[in-house]
């Protein structure tokens, strides 16, 4: 096809100097992992109080909890992104919105990807807590009932101990997941790893090796995310449940 | 406190429904070739015949690792550069619906694969010796007893996979094609109206999608009364 392979542009200083190309995709490959990490952090948090939620006999509270996955669930990551990112800061109040749209652009976008992944990410991690919590005998919670604790006590001392072990597997997933997720960001003009190969495309015409390398990268932090994960759930697994020991 | 108007909704929906036929258009390619190419994996994946199982494993866990607007770019990039050089189709020819639908296609097949060879793996292993003992071949017991089977236990989860599939045509905004959600960032960015366009769109793909998901969990009861 003519194509004229180049693997030494990683390490041409860019148009703009300072810094490789391949300083670039560092950056990029930093800038993903930061982004995932602090939104599987409030991810995990706020899924599990949605998911145990769900799971309550008020139903107001578990009605609410069922509204909120389903808003996350069933509008485009891309959608929220745009509503976070560019909506959000219109209906703020005005003090706080015209802060926003003044501060750094780095940190607006990373703060509206943040937000986008972290509430997305959560709805799925509460779907998982509620199955998780649900996959439980039913007379596990009775008997907490039965031996006088509160409702409260006996999700804290019985069922989630329990479910927590029990949905470390599935977790692993969606914990892949947030990782390509934020890809998307890119849309906003985030420069985190797809979108410095993309920059690197257009400054370099060298599209197959950026783009060889960005997958390489991502192959990268799925092969780590999977050994830790397996570790974990070796760690973690529940005698005498299917896995188990 | 900021003032809604609206008004440019009413005029922008034709170039919206178009848009919206774009999306669907996507979706239905996506689905139809991604359910028929991950049916394919998924029995190369449980073929006793090594390098064909090594080859799905290879595609599916490949697809399965990286971005979907990774793959896409991919696509808008190589798939023109593919065909000019191959077919001399002229230069800078648009074939960026052509390049979506292809890249949506290959992405998915690999998510309905796994589905698939879930559901190949729940129909128990007597049906397929019954088939042997009847003196059906391997293929003619895959195809006229498991797999009939493995499809109609898989329904919800592949009409499920469709939804989200749906949801992800949205990321076709990254080659400025005006799918829905493209040709409602245009309009809003147009008029000035961003904030009124992209609410709207949320608002328009979150109808169908739950209407959607709530009609597959509805079936998927029936399913299990049955």
């Amino acid at each position: 096809m003519g194509y004229n392979w180049n693997w030494g542009v990683f390490l041409q200083p860019t148009a703009s100097g300072g810094d490789t190309y391949l300083g670039w995709m560092i950056h990029g490959f930093k800038t993903t992992i930061a982004l995932s990490l602090s939104a599987w952090l409030i991810a995990l948090a706020l899924g599990a109080v949605v998911g145990v939620l769900r799971t309550v006999p008020n139903k107001v509270l578990s009605g609410i909890a069922t509204a909120y996955v389903e808003v996350f669930r069933n509008i485009p990551l891309l959608v929220q992104l745009f509503l976070w990112y560019f909506v959000m800061p219109e209906l703020l109040p005005e003090k706080l919105g015209s802060a926003f749209k003044q501060s750094n652009p780095f940190v607006q976008q990373f703060l509206s990807s943040m937000v986008c992944l972290a509430l997305f990410t959560s709805a799925r991690v509460a779907e998982q807590v509620r199955s998780g919590i649900n996959s439980l005998p039913p007379g596990q919670k009775n008997a907490g009932l039965a031996m006088g604790f509160t409702l409260s006590q006996t999700y804290r001392h019985v069922l989630l101990p329990m479910a927590v072990r029990l949905i470390v597997p599935p977790l692993t997933s969606e914990f892949l997941n947030i990782f390509k997720n934020s890809a998307v960001c890119s849309t906003i003009g985030l420069l985190e790893l797809a979108a410095q190969g993309r920059q690197l495309v257009d400054y370099t015409a060298q599209p197959y090796e950026s783009f060889i390398a960005v997958t390489l990268a991502y192959l990268l932090i799925n092969v780590v995310v999977m050994f830790g994960m397996r570790w974990l759930e070796a760690r973690v697994r529940v005698p005498g449940y299917i896995g188990g020991k | 406190m900021y003032e809604f108007d609206w008004s440019s909704i009413p005029n922008a929906l034709p170039f919206l429904w178009d848009g919206m036929m774009i999306s669907l258009q996507i979706t239905a390619t996506a689905v139809i070739i991604g359910i028929v190419w991950g049916t394919l994996l998924a029995l190369m994946r449980l073929s006793p015949i090594k390098p064909l199982s090594w080859f799905a494993a290879g595609y599916v866990n490949l697809f399965r690792a990286v971005p979907l607007v990774m793959v896409l770019l991919w696509f808008f990039l190589i798939v023109p550069h593919l065909l000019e050089s191959l077919f001399g189709f002229p230069r800078g020819s648009d074939m960026r619906l052509g390049s979506a639908m292809a890249g949506f296609a290959l992405f998915e097949a690999a998510y309905y694969s796994e589905i698939m060879r879930a559901g190949i793996q729940s129909v128990p292993k007597g049906q397929m010796s019954a088939a042997s003992a009847l003196g059906m071949t391997y293929a003619q017991g895959m195809r006229l007893v498991v797999l009939p089977q493995a499809f109609r236990n898989m329904v919800p989860l592949l009409l499920t996979q469709g939804i989200i599939l749906f949801q992800d045509t949205s990321l076709v905004y990254v080659s400025a094609l005006a799918d829905f959600f493209g040709a409602a960032y245009k309009v809003g960015d147009r008029d000035g109206r961003l904030v009124e366009l992209l609410l709207f769109a949320g608002a328009v793909y979150f109808v169908i999608c739950f209407t959607a998901s709530r009609i597959v969990r509805h079936y998927q009861q029936k399913l299990k009364t049955a």
